[in-house]
């Protein structure tokens, strides 16, 4: 066994152990645990939506239009006396699927790309920076309603668009990681130890790097699904009939003021997943990023 | 690139270096502006004509485009009409885009304003609060306050807001656009509830920021200089500490644009203000691909010179940044 194998085997053994306190340190705040349990509650109703839900999300009942809440429907009904309650639920679904996948899509993008830019540098980097700058220079909502009118309004053009939104942050997050790590001296072992580049990046640099990266992640995914509202609120996501908090946002604006329950639930499921997901997130960083708030 | 004698002045380094990358950036989005609606399934001139379909009118956009002639002529030819300010004809309306801009500009300016005015009393008068009251309930108070306001979406708070005060207790108007010019009071009523919504979420990142800052500055070795030359409490807070934490606030301020930006067409579609963001939707739902590329190309381009103003200003103030910048 190297030198260096063994430097690496004890940083690894290390970080199992600082992981494992880190895990306690969450635990015990409060704060983030009840934003995970939140944050878990929308996942299984997402995931378990046609069951959990009471009624069929789509299935008009003009009998029962714009009923306030009660115990037929909790959550009251809509304009075309839909449950308002199973399609939050339903809504809740597009809402995480947008949030994760989003996400996804940008660290499919980014992390590749910033490790490309933070290790060979010079050419490499200029160009990922100058397409970085590309990206930022148009604000969100900008890049989204362009690619809603190339490609047409739906939740799957939505997601690209937030994706793209968010891998700019994850490319620079991704660099700026990189070029701290490759300076490190079990990166040095590693490369005076014969490892390719593709061993030095996978195997030594993206793992220290995956803290950064998780912080990042939860800020992504909140800002996703607020995304995702504000592009099905405007028409660009989530085409009606099918339920999205922004769809049911949207319409309830024609009836606010004889059924203010349309317009009230819709906004209350984004704001406690968001938040949920803000808290988990900022117990996270806490816990993972001694440095304090990255953004 | 043209090489350019290099200067010796560090500062004038900064700026060319900053000017050059802005310059680039300003080209690659005319490229993708441009590529954009050529990426369009079918035929541009189908897209740029709009509703109107017939043989003849085709043939017009073809020629007002020059749509046959070879793709770079086509780009030199767009961005020579861009710099000129023309940037075509709407689909819709057949009159000029340029125009529509103009005529929706100050609507959004003014928007962008109020809330900017909004969220720097309130975020800097609540973070200073919360620093110096630290561990009180007042501190308390405002992180919540600061926690919810970056939770809520700014499309719902506006529709609570309506809800609340201009249809429960109906003080302002929920809807319409009438010129500063024409009726001022009448203007500001419909203008407050935009602004508060457009506002809020930038308000609860700058009491976040001036809090931290804040609190960084009170524990400063110069306050407890200042303390004990036997200034004020106010002179010390005011004089000494806010003043070393605006420099953070200023860059936060120009972090947030592009939400300030996308947020404005989302309160502008609530509200039903005639300004960039309803300029900007309505081209996407009438197929306005003219307007769309001027208006994408406008605030792209208004979005990189203010980034840059933000990054001269910041810089201005603070040499360490200018130094760790230029390394970049």
């Amino acid at each position: 066994m190297t030198t260096a194998a063994v430097a690496t085997a004890i940083r690894d053994m290390r970080a199992r152990g600082t992981g494992s306190a880190k895990l306690k340190a969450l635990r015990t705040n409060r704060l983030a645990m009840t934003g995970a349990v939140i944050a878990a509650v929308f996942v299984l109703a997402a995931l378990f939506a046609p069951l959990v839900a009471p009624y069929d999300p789509a299935r008009p009942d003009f009998d029962n239009a714009l009923s306030a809440p009660g115990w037929a429907h909790w959550l009251g009904t809509d304009d075309l006396g839909r449950d308002q309650l199973s399609r939050v639920i339903h809504g809740a679904r597009a809402s995480m699927q947008v949030g994760l996948l989003a996400v996804v899509l940008a660290f499919l993008v980014g992390v590749p790309l910033g490790l490309l830019a933070g290790y060979y540098g010079k050419v490499a980097d200029s160009a990922v920076s100058r397409l970085t700058d590309t990206l930022l220079a148009f604000p969100f909502l900008v890049l989204a309603v362009g690619l809603a009118a190339v490609l047409g309004p739906s939740l799957t053009n939505a997601t690209i668009a937030i994706g793209i939104a968010q891998t700019p942050a994850v490319i620079r997050i991704t660099r700026a990681e990189t070029l701290r790590l490759a300076h490190a001296d079990y990166v040095a072992a590693a490369v005076a130890n014969g490892g390719g580049d593709g061993t030095v990046l996978l195997r030594h640099i993206l793992p220290n790097a995956t803290s950064a990266l998780i912080v990042q992640a939860t800020v992504g995914i909140p800002s996703a699904i607020i995304g995702e509202a504000m592009l099905s609120f405007l028409g660009l996501g989530v085409q009606p009939p099918d339920p999205s908090l922004g769809v049911m946002l949207s319409s309830a604006q024609a009836f606010l003021a004889p059924a203010p329950w349309m317009a009230v639930f819709p906004g209350l499921a984004i704001v406690a997943a968001t938040l949920a997901f803000n808290l988990l997130g900022d117990g996270l960083r806490d816990v993972l990023d001694p440095r304090g708030g990255t953004r | 690139m043209m090489k350019l004698p290099a200067p010796r002045n560090p500062m004038a380094a900064y700026l060319l270096t900053r000017l050059r990358q802005c310059v680039i950036t300003l080209i690659l989005v005319s490229v993708v502006v441009f590529a954009g609606i050529r990426a369009l399934p079918g035929d541009p001139a189908l897209a740029l004509a709009g509703e109107e379909r017939s043989p003849e009118a085709l043939a017009a956009i073809r020629a007002e485009y020059g749509l046959d002639d070879n793709i770079v002529i086509q780009y030199g030819r767009f961005v020579g009409h861009a710099l000129t300010g023309d940037l075509g004809t709407s689909s819709r309306t057949g009159l000029p885009v340029s125009d529509a801009i103009a005529e929706a500009l100050p609507v959004t300016l003014e928007l962008a304003a109020l809330s900017l005015l909004f969220a720097v009393v309130l975020g800097i008068g609540a973070g200073v609060v919360a620093a110096v009251r630290r561990g009180r309930p007042e501190e308390w108070l405002a992180n919540a306050v600061a926690l919810l306001g970056l939770s809520v979406p700014t499309f719902w708070l506006g529709i609570v807001l309506v809800l609340g005060f201009a249809i429960a207790v109906p003080v302002f108007a929920a809807s319409g656009y009438v010129p500063f010019g024409t009726d001022p009071l009448d203007n500001l009523r419909r203008m407050v509830l935009p602004a508060v919504v457009l506002g809020s979420g930038l308000a609860a990142v700058v009491m976040r920021q001036t809090r931290a800052a804040m609190l960084d500055s009170l524990s400063a070795d110069y306050i407890r200089t200042a303390r004990a030359k036997g200034l004020s409490r106010r002179e010390v807070i005011g004089g000494h500490a806010l003043r070393n934490s605006l420099v953070t606030v200023v860059t936060v301020l120009g972090l947030q644009l592009g939400h300030l930006i996308s947020g404005a067409v989302v309160t502008e579609q609530i509200f039903v203000l005639p300004g960039f963001g309803k300029l900007t939707i309505d081209a996407v739902f009438t197929r306005d691909y003219a307007t769309l590329q001027g208006v994408v190309l406008c605030t792209s381009a208004a979005y990189i010179l203010i980034n840059l103003l933000v990054d001269v200003a910041y810089s201005a103030i603070d040499p360490r940044i200018r130094l760790g910048g230029a390394a970049r």
